[in-house]
């Protein structure tokens, strides 16, 4: 797996709170056996009703950089959000703060998930929609954003931030390398031997 | 040294294999449950890299999200409904793995069948690709929501790669009052402690409130626990949980039983446990809640007003004003007396015998006003066959409600139970977030169902406790 330290790209404000998981991909369009084709209808329901929604504005398609706000992804687990999100062109998040489940479904995709402080991402956003085309570069290792005259500091679960950094995001090979471990804490447990005397 | 450990830690401890190089814990899973939308996906993860389940046998499959409610013939009319059955039976088949199809007497809503069939156990650590799953820690387990890449973690290994969170031990002390249901409690909880307020957290539900509690009370406070942000939530194992597992047909029989008995009971947070954070409530304080905005925790007593925009800080105001505006409420509006256009009563929330029978109480002898469209969900076909021995579908038909086949329905609206337009539903599911019941407009009340009934028959939302 790659080592994912830094991430460049233009950005796409949507500095809301409680943003959830079936605002983000609606129920209807889990219909599906592979998740091919999702990024079409990210926030299509919030787009319908907004017309200025930042994921309809052609300054904003060419973004990868998502900005958002406190609570980002609460709500149903399904991977289906950050697999829409990603196939629309997300690469990275900066939010005030992340739901757990939505946050650890990003980290296993090479998703990071970054939080900052309200007012600097107020002063991103801002930035962002007076200049589109700016880059933002969210550096993993310093553990800062940066976009020219803009630097702050940000957070991140550090378990996630040394797997992204050290190519170890992909969990489920270092798993299967625990195998004998995985039998040995099995035989152990009173529930896998039937609670047997 | 005494063990101070609470149950979360001892559990956790238990089931850890090993530390991984970011520095998280490789977990055990006790209990894989899996539905038919966030599985097929993981199946592909298997196939693409020609792997196995390992443990095929602590897998169960159900189906729910999907299914109709009304005619369930095979195939469906929705064809990519259809397409998401095959896919689940073909997956089934080709692993090895259990499967409580529409066809089996034990098919319903995947955290009402885990306890029922006695699958759930004290003890285990149980993940599903399900943010309710946190259900199952009504029972004194570790449960909780996994996306779908880590259902093919599971699949393939019986473990994931997990951070160990903290532990929020929250304490409701006295006795409800008439009229006030486990769904009351947790709203409550919810509401005081706000939707983000357990992140990071596991919870543990403690107190002479949860005590006295049901099995099935506990689920209804133990599901919603994702709901205020904690993917995890508990109640300690005791006599109640003990009786309950008993007797049912997964569960260990005669002397195994004992034993599994005394080790779950010795699994319990000790007097003295420790804990990261601490927080109490009042149970005699809690009213029937209802919420009026587009997050769990945006709800009031029965009787209170909506909360005034001045209340909240800067940055929030703009959230509230997108729920009002969406709700079409305005703040300091009496949430009583709020016109509904559909009740529905089920999920995984509330969708066991009791919740039934509390509605059919409500229900009995009335009618469901002109012009609401009422449905009864039950959460599996056992409960179905349990309501109606009891004689509740009768109860329910002639008051008008329509009385449905098992399954999620309503709760997210996958199936063919959707609201329409700007409907009002009055809900006893867990989740009211914008187009959740299937109108990218439609507008949710949670409360209890007690609550929805009551809202059912007087056509708007009312005080249980004028029926009772
Ligand atoms: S009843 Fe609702 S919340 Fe529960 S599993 Fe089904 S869709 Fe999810």
């Amino acid at each position: 797996m790659q080592n994912i330290t830094q991430i460049f790209g233009s950005g796409v404000p949507l500095l809301l709170d409680d943003i959830d998981t079936d605002r983000i991909i609606p129920a209807r369009f889990l219909r599906c056996v592979t998740f091919d084709g999702l990024g079409d209808h990210a926030f299509e329901d919030d787009r319908l009703q907004d017309k200025s929604h930042p994921f309809d504005d052609a300054r904003f398609r060419h973004g990868s950089v998502l900005i958002g706000g406190r609570n980002f992804g609460c709500g149903s687990s399904r991977e289906h959000a950050p697999q829409a999100l990603m196939r629309w062109g997300i690469k990275a998040i900066i939010a005030e703060s992340f739901a757990e489940i939505f946050f650890g479904n990003c980290t296993t995709l090479g998703i990071p998930c970054v939080a900052a402080s309200r007012p600097d991402l107020d002063r991103l956003a801002k930035a962002v929609e007076e200049n589109p085309t700016r880059v933002i570069t969210i550096d993993l290792l310093s553990k800062q954003v940066r976009s020219d005259e803009i630097v702050f500091g940000i957070e991140i679960l550090e378990s996630a931030r040394s797997s992204l950094t050290t190519g170890n995001w992909d969990f489920l090979g270092q798993l299967l390398d625990g195998a004998t471990s995985v039998k040995q804490t099995a035989s152990q447990l009173p529930y896998m031997t039937g609670f047997k005397a | 040294m005494t063990d101070r450990r609470n149950l979360f830690n001892k559990v956790w401890d238990l089931h850890t294999v090993r530390s991984l190089a970011g520095g998280q814990t490789q977990l055990f899973i006790g209990l894989h449950l899996i539905h038919e939308v966030t599985s097929p996906q993981a199946f592909s993860i298997l196939r693409d890299r020609g792997l196995t389940v390992q443990y095929p046998e602590r897998t169960l499959a159900t189906v729910d999200h999907i299914i109709p409610t009304d005619v369930q013939l095979r195939p469906f009319a929705d064809g990519l409904a259809e397409e998401m059955m095959s896919a689940i039976e073909k997956n089934c088949r080709d692993f090895g793995i259990r499967l409580f199809n529409l066809d089996d007497k034990r098919q319903g809503v995947v955290h009402i069948v885990g306890p029922e069939q006695g699958l759930t156990q004290p003890g285990m650590t149980i993940a599903c690709g399900d943010s309710h799953t946190s259900t199952h820690g009504a029972f004194g387990s570790i449960a909780f929501g996994i996306g779908t890449s880590q259902v093919a973690d599971v699949l393939a290994t019986q473990t994931l790669a997990l951070s160990r969170p903290k532990v929020r031990r929250i304490e409701v002390t006295g006795t409800l009052r008439p009229g006030v249901y486990a769904k009351d409690v947790i709203l409550h909880i919810i509401r005081k402690l706000g939707v983000q307020g357990g992140v990071g957290y596991a919870y543990e539900y403690a107190g002479k409130v949860f005590d006295r509690m049901s099995m099935e009370e506990r689920m209804t406070v133990c599901n919603m626990s994702i709901e205020g942000g904690a993917r995890c939530g508990y109640i300690n194992p005791d006599q109640t949980t003990v009786d309950y597992v008993r007797g049912r047909p997964f569960a260990p029989k005669g002397t195994d039983f004992d034993r599994a008995a005394t080790w779950w009971l010795s699994l319990a947070s000790p007097k003295d446990a420790e804990f990261d954070d601490y927080v109490t409530f009042d149970g005699s304080a809690i009213e029937p809640t209802v919420t009026w905005g587009i997050n769990p925790a945006q709800s009031v007593g029965v009787n209170e007003t909506l909360p005034a925009l001045a209340t909240f800080t800067n940055d929030d105001q703009k959230g509230i004003r997108d729920a009002f505006e969406y709700m079409d409420l305005k703040e300091l509006q009496p949430i009583r007396g709020l016109k509904i256009n559909v009740a529905f009563i089920g999920s995984c929330t509330n969708g066991r015998i009791s919740d039934l029978r509390e509605a059919a109480a409500i229900a009995k002898g009335r009618h469901v006003a002109t012009g609401v469209k009422a449905l009864v969900v039950p959460g599996s076909q056992q409960v179905r066959e349990q309501a109606i021995s009891e004689g509740l579908d009768k109860i329910f038909e002639a008051a008008g409600f329509q009385w449905r086949e098992a399954g999620c329905s309503m709760c997210l609206a996958m199936n063919p139970d959707k609201l329409q337009g700007r409907e009002v539903c009055a809900s006893s599911s867990n989740r009211n977030f914008k187009g959740r019941q299937g109108s990218p407009t439609g507008r949710t009340l949670l409360m209890s169902p007690a609550m929805v009934a009551a809202a059912a028959i007087s056509g708007c939302v009312s005080d249980v406790r004028d029926l009772l």
